[in-house]
């Protein structure tokens, strides 16, 4: 394998994991600050591509339009699903929000299947984006730069956000300690409805970017990448956002890399990547940059 | 009411429900029938899976996978070598398995004998961290056995599946299955294990403390689980005589976990009585996929619409009724006869 050919497997491979990165980063900060795993995080994923998809094709909006709106109405239904599911279960057992979740899944896929119907559409491409640019014999398309620069452009406004705003206080807050938060006058219905949205947009954005990569959408299509996510957060140690980030890319790097040198274990990918997370929950239940639960 | 009062009403009632069965498996016509068995198995299944997410609190979501290995390995078991020799036309199975083939009991125990292993072998690592994790790690081996199925053309038949199985389930083998499956777990769950399951289900630190092996409990629920769950598959595979890895898919675990929940989290009773009424309304409730007229508007059939109720029901049934229809309690005579009384009084 030429240097060339290489390159040009790492930058898929980072634009890849930025997309789980920043799904990862949804489920992450969602059990940051309720501590519920969001079964339903790759089913908003997969709601957002349709919702650009008819966007798009039913109000013939012009497609930055449709992706505005996409993303809005998914930030909608994030924080309806919060509102709905999660929020009377808050201060039931553990075990009733995560039935909730699933529940959620199961029935926004289901909701998919009646509406949108179970047959692959495909999602339009913007034809510059499917322009292949050669730099110095590296072949590399518009979309796996246009990933990178508008996901390196959210994670700065997400850093802003978290660090430097009042909101992204009370989130940190209520991460760190949910009950003290809340004596301290955090409003805690609004900033979890604020992390949820936020999760939602982020969800929303790669939803983009992957149904520009792979245009088939279909109901079923945020399992596998929801999955994965999820993984790389855990991997990442869940609650972190610098882990998230970690484990995305790790998990886009693998997936690539794999294909790439051993195209034969192609299908096995996902088997290797579940291998590799119980490999990192029986060495490192925290994952790699997960802080230690006091117990 | 004295023991043997009770126990004679079991024995008479167990005897009734067998007459029922033959009966049925004589002179009911062959889609009732059908029914009757995907209801049995629907019992296997959600008792089972009940005993992991109900009785010892450890919430899994990979039935769908116990069920997948168990049908696999008993219809390469129970098949014919001239069928495995048809179903292979793409790459020929592989040498010891193309030529055994053994009796279905034996099949069936095979399956659920390397689903409880798959058991111990996904659940040994995880339980240490439980929780939600567990769910999602479950989830995901299920995902993986899925994917493990696809590829392994030489053994499995990759995605074509295998097709046109022996139909040797029947009344018999399914409800006795199920009949076993509930007095197994009912005697389990009411032994020195069972109360040690349910204390690690309430708290575990606390379970703990008071000797109880967690690893040692939890494990042994997610084996016996998984054992039953592959002897559900194998049941199944031989009832629709036809498998592939797709139809073992998360829907069929949402399927499991929507009868243990409705029913109630802990309740045996509540999981026989909504897996048999799943059974049911899953083919009832076909009509609201077919088109219909209502007050002269025509409504085209869209299918999914099932689906999309059973989703709805759960939904609102984890919300507003966490408990389910039974919660954690179970049928006995001394209930059934002291609502009488105060119907009567």
């Amino acid at each position: 394998m030429s240097p060339d050919v290489f390159l040009q497997h790492l930058v898929n491979g980072i634009s890849l994991g930025f997309i789980f990165g920043l799904i990862a980063i949804g489920y992450t900060l969602v059990y940051g600050v309720v501590k519920l795993v969001n079964f339903a995080h790759g089913d908003v994923f997969m709601m957002a591509t349709f919702f650009v998809f008819y966007g798009f094709t039913l109000f013939m909006m012009p497609w930055w339009l449709a992706v505005i709106f996409g993303v809005a109405v998914t930030i909608l239904l994030g924080v309806g699903i919060e509102r709905v599911a999660y929020r009377p279960l808050r201060d039931a057992p553990r075990i009733s929000s995560l039935c909730a979740a699933i529940g959620m899944s199961f029935l926004i896929q289901n909701i998919a299947v009646v509406v949108f119907g179970g047959r692959q559409k495909s999602f339009y491409v913007p034809p510059s984006l499917t322009t292949t640019f050669v730099i110095g014999g590296v072949r590399i398309q518009a979309i796996t730069i246009a990933t990178i620069v508008v996901s390196v452009i959210v994670l700065l406004l997400l850093t802003f956000l978290i660090k430097r705003t009042k909101m992204g206080l009370a989130m940190r807050a209520l991460s760190v300690d949910f009950d003290t938060a809340k004596l301290m006058g955090i409003n805690v219905n609004r900033t979890i409805a604020f992390t949820f949205a936020i999760g939602s947009a982020l969800a929303a954005l790669s939803a983009i970017l992957w149904a520009l990569r792979y245009p088939q959408i279909w109901p079923f299509m945020g399992v596998f990448p929801g999955w994965r996510a999820f993984t790389a957060a855990i991997i990442g140690g869940i609650g972190s956002i610098v882990g998230a980030l970690f484990g995305g890319f790790m998990l886009g790097m693998v997936t690539i890399l794999l294909v790439a040198f051993f195209p034969e274990a192609a299908g096995y990918r996902d088997a290797i990547i579940f291998v590799l997370l119980v490999v990192i929950l029986l060495v490192k239940p925290t994952g790699l940059f997960g802080e230690k639960k006091s117990r | 009411m004295d023991r043997r009062m009770k126990l004679i009403l079991t024995i008479v009632s167990l005897l009734v429900f067998i007459l029922l069965l033959w009966l049925a498996e004589n002179y009911m016509d062959p889609f009732i029938k059908r029914i009757m068995n995907v209801a049995a198995i629907y019992v296997i299944l959600g008792v089972s899976l009940n005993l992991i997410n109900g009785f010892t609190g450890q919430f899994s979501l990979g039935h769908a996978g116990f069920m997948a290995l168990g049908a696999y390995a008993s219809a390469l078991l129970y098949m014919s070598p001239a069928l495995k020799a048809t179903n292979f036309f793409i790459e020929p199975l592989i040498w010891p398995l193309s030529e055994i083939q053994i009796p279905f009991f034996f099949a069936l125990l095979v399956g659920g004998a390397i689903a409880a292993v798959a058991g111990f072998a996904v659940g040994a690592p995880c339980l240490r961290v439980g929780g939600d994790y567990l769910a999602i790690v479950t989830y995901g081996f299920a995902e993986i056995i899925r994917v493990i199925l696809n590829n392994l053309q030489n053994i499995t038949n990759g995605p074509l599946g295998l097709k046109g199985l022996p139909t040797y389930t029947n009344l018999y083998w399914s409800w006795g299955w199920a009949l076993f499956t509930i007095f197994f777990i009912k005697k389990l769950v009411d032994s020195s294990y069972g109360r040690a399951l349910k204390s690690i289900r309430e708290d575990e630190v606390a379970a703990e403390a008071m000797g109880v092996n967690l690893f040692k409990h939890k494990t042994l629920a997610f084996v016996i689980g998984a054992f039953f769950a592959g002897i559900g598959g194998g049941l199944l595979g031989s009832l629709l005589m036809t498998i592939d890895p797709n139809s073992f898919n998360i829907s069929l675990t949402f399927q499991i976990v929507m009868i243990v929940l409705l029913g109630g989290l802990g309740s045996i009773t509540g999981s026989v009585v909504m897996g048999v009424s799943i059974a049911f309304l899953m083919e009832f409730l076909r009509f609201v996929e077919s088109p219909m007229t209502v007050f002269g508007l025509t409504i085209p059939g869209i299918s999914g619409m099932r689906m999309l109720i059973f989703a709805l029901i759960l939904v609102i049934t984890v919300i507003f009724f966490r408990r389910g229809l039974f919660g954690q309690k179970e049928f006995s005579w001394d209930w059934i006869f002291r609502s009488k009384r105060r119907n009567a009084e």
